[in-house]
């Protein structure tokens, strides 16, 4: 498969920009016919929306644990995006990720394992792929309905065969210095690492992510390949993944060592348990102007997961 | 010297409708282009409006070292002007605030206010704005008369550094931009402070009044 890297060459360069304009809605349009006619699903919304025309991936599978709410706009879910390596601006990242070298790409998988492995991304986008359409919440109260792409986290996780030593596991995420000018200043302790119990971590609903919308990720939202955990905070989620480590100990994760104050291990999404300078009792549905919904005890992954924190302080592991 | 002057009126009324634009910006993109606005419209007409209360608290605070160092007295007959409004887009900025983020809910924005640092500092200084904002009048300086009227907008000292505070405690991380505005901040107010203490030596005018 050839990707192409988003900002190389833009089609404005080559097509005047009405041609290539109109061009792309006949394409989709014959493409949503082609699918309707076949019998397919495909939701209008999305054969309309407008995205950056990146790589489609193919052979990609529904989900029972997709929502069917309403998908959030392509242009917000790329042009929102925390993601400090390139930026603290919600911009910077579209604005400055396209420079992300994403290959080659390379993902380690070590630590407490019996078979550590490094895996090519080419590789990785030969699991079997489905599509998840999740609710994603972010600590400063704001979420998305995003249509991710992806394979479950134990799939992975079951090829280099965990040891019993394994009791989380440790994802770090890529620095590349000369493409990511945040990392040049001591916002955050770089690399951005992450964490999670192993259960949570095994748990169906945790994925990696390799696309969006039907197409490979764009860089500003971790490409070539990110974690995705629906019933946590955003930032567990960390971009762009070069290593993942099975470890005995409970990792210390970026926002943790940045402010352990505010930011917990865990970070569960928690409707009970604010954020010491805000309220996590709402939150506000992009893009709209009023933050009138309601927050869900683990962001309305409940039913899922709550077992995994039976017996425990979700006050005191926040 | 007065007739040297007689473009002040058109220029205060110059000033008055530039200082409307970013309001307007705002009001046009909301109601007809709110791709303007980006994902977060609420976050980002409310950042919007801090930003210019801050900014016009500045232009406030600079009217004085520019007059003295540039011998422009005339500035000083737009200060007034400039000090209110930054009141009044402080007020607006609390209005999208207690509209878009607590939808007009009193008990939530009290609880707000209690709760979280940033805001509760944000609050004061608006509150603290109030009775500059109210002596604005050339009837209440009389009134008050000017010794008192001074002694009582030298709360702008306090209200300064708080502005500066309530967006430094807002940042999740990044604290670059609060602490640019900080620095001029710093200038304005250090300047003064100077300038006083200069002036009780006698080898330098003492900062203006009014
Ligand atoms: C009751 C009074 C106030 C309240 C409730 C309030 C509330 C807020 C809120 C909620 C934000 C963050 C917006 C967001 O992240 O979505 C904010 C940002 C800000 N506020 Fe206030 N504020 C108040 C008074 C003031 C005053 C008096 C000033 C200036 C003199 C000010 C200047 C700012 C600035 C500069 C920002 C940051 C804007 C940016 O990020 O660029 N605020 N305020």
């Amino acid at each position: 498969m050839i990707i192409k890297r988003p900002h190389d060459i833009q089609p404005s360069e080559i097509t005047p920009r009405g041609v290539y304009e109109g061009r792309r809605r006949f394409m989709k349009l014959a493409a949503a016919a082609s699918v309707l006619g076949a019998g397919g699903v495909l939701e209008p919304a999305r054969a309309q929306e407008k995205t950056l025309g990146l790589p489609k991936l193919g052979n990609v599978a529904k989900s029972r644990f997709s929502t069917a709410e309403p998908l959030t706009a392509y242009k917000h879910i790329t042009r929102y995006n925390n993601y400090y390596e390139f930026g603290t601006d919600k911009d910077d990242p579209a604005e400055y990720a396209g420079r992300l070298k994403v290959r080659p790409w390379t993902l380690a998988v070590e630590g407490e394992v019996a078979k550590p492995r490094t895996f090519g991304i080419e590789e990785l986008l030969k699991f079997p792929l489905e599509e998840r359409i999740y609710r994603l919440r972010c600590v400063e109260a704001w979420s998305m309905v995003i249509p991710w792409i992806g394979f479950e986290f134990n799939r992975l996780a079951k090829l280099v065969e965990p040891t019993s030593k394994a009791k989380f596991v440790e994802f770090v995420t890529a620095v590349q210095p000369d493409t990511m000018p945040g990392v040049h200043l001591p916002v955050l302790d770089w690399p951005y690492v992450e964490g999670l119990r192993i259960d949570e971590a095994m748990h169906p609903l945790t994925i990696l992510a390799v696309g969006l919308y039907g197409e490979v990720l764009p860089n500003q939202n971790g490409a070539p390949l990110r974690l995705v955990v629906p019933w946590k905070y955003g930032f567990k989620s960390g971009k762009s993944l070069a290593r993942i480590r099975f470890v005995g100990e409970q990792p210390k994760t970026a926002w943790e060592k940045a402010n352990s104050h505010e930011y917990g291990f865990y970070s569960n999404v928690n409707p009970n348990v604010d954020h010491p300078r805000w309220s996590q009792k709402r939150e506000r549905r992009i893009p709209d102007l009023f933050a009138r919904r309601e927050t869900l005890m683990f962001n309305g992954y409940g039913e899922q997961v709550a077992s995994l924190y039976a017996g425990m302080d979700l006050k005191k592991f926040f | 010297m007065r007739d040297s002057q007689s473009f002040v009126p058109a220029l205060k009324a110059l000033v008055f409708v530039l200082a409307l634009v970013p309001l307007a910006r705002l009001a046009v993109a909301l109601a007809f282009f709110p791709d303007w606005l980006g994902a977060n419209p609420a976050e980002f007409i409310t950042r919007s409006l801090g930003d210019w209360t801050l900014r016009f608290l500045l232009a406030t605070l600079a009217v004085t070292p520019l007059r003295v160092l540039t011998g422009w007295h005339w500035l000083l007959r737009l200060r007034r002007m400039l000090g209110l409004y930054a009141f009044f887009y402080g007020v607006v900025h609390l209005s999208s605030y207690v509209a878009f983020d607590q939808l007009f809910s009193v008990p939530e924005i009290l609880r707000d206010i209690a709760k979280r640092p940033f805001i509760t500092v944000g609050f004061t200084t608006l509150v603290l704005m109030i009775p500059l904002a109210a002596t604005s009048t050339n009837a209440m300086v009389r009134r008050l008369g000017a010794k008192r009227w001074l002694a009582l907008h030298r709360l702008v000292y306090v209200i300064g550094p708080l502005a500066v505070l309530h967006f430094w405690w807002m940042v999740k991380r990044d604290v670059t931009q609060p602490a640019i505005y900080g620095l001029i901040l710093a200038l304005l107010l250090g300047y003064r402070v100077l300038a006083r203490r200069r002036g009780r030596r006698g080898s330098v005018p003492a900062p203006a009044t009014r």
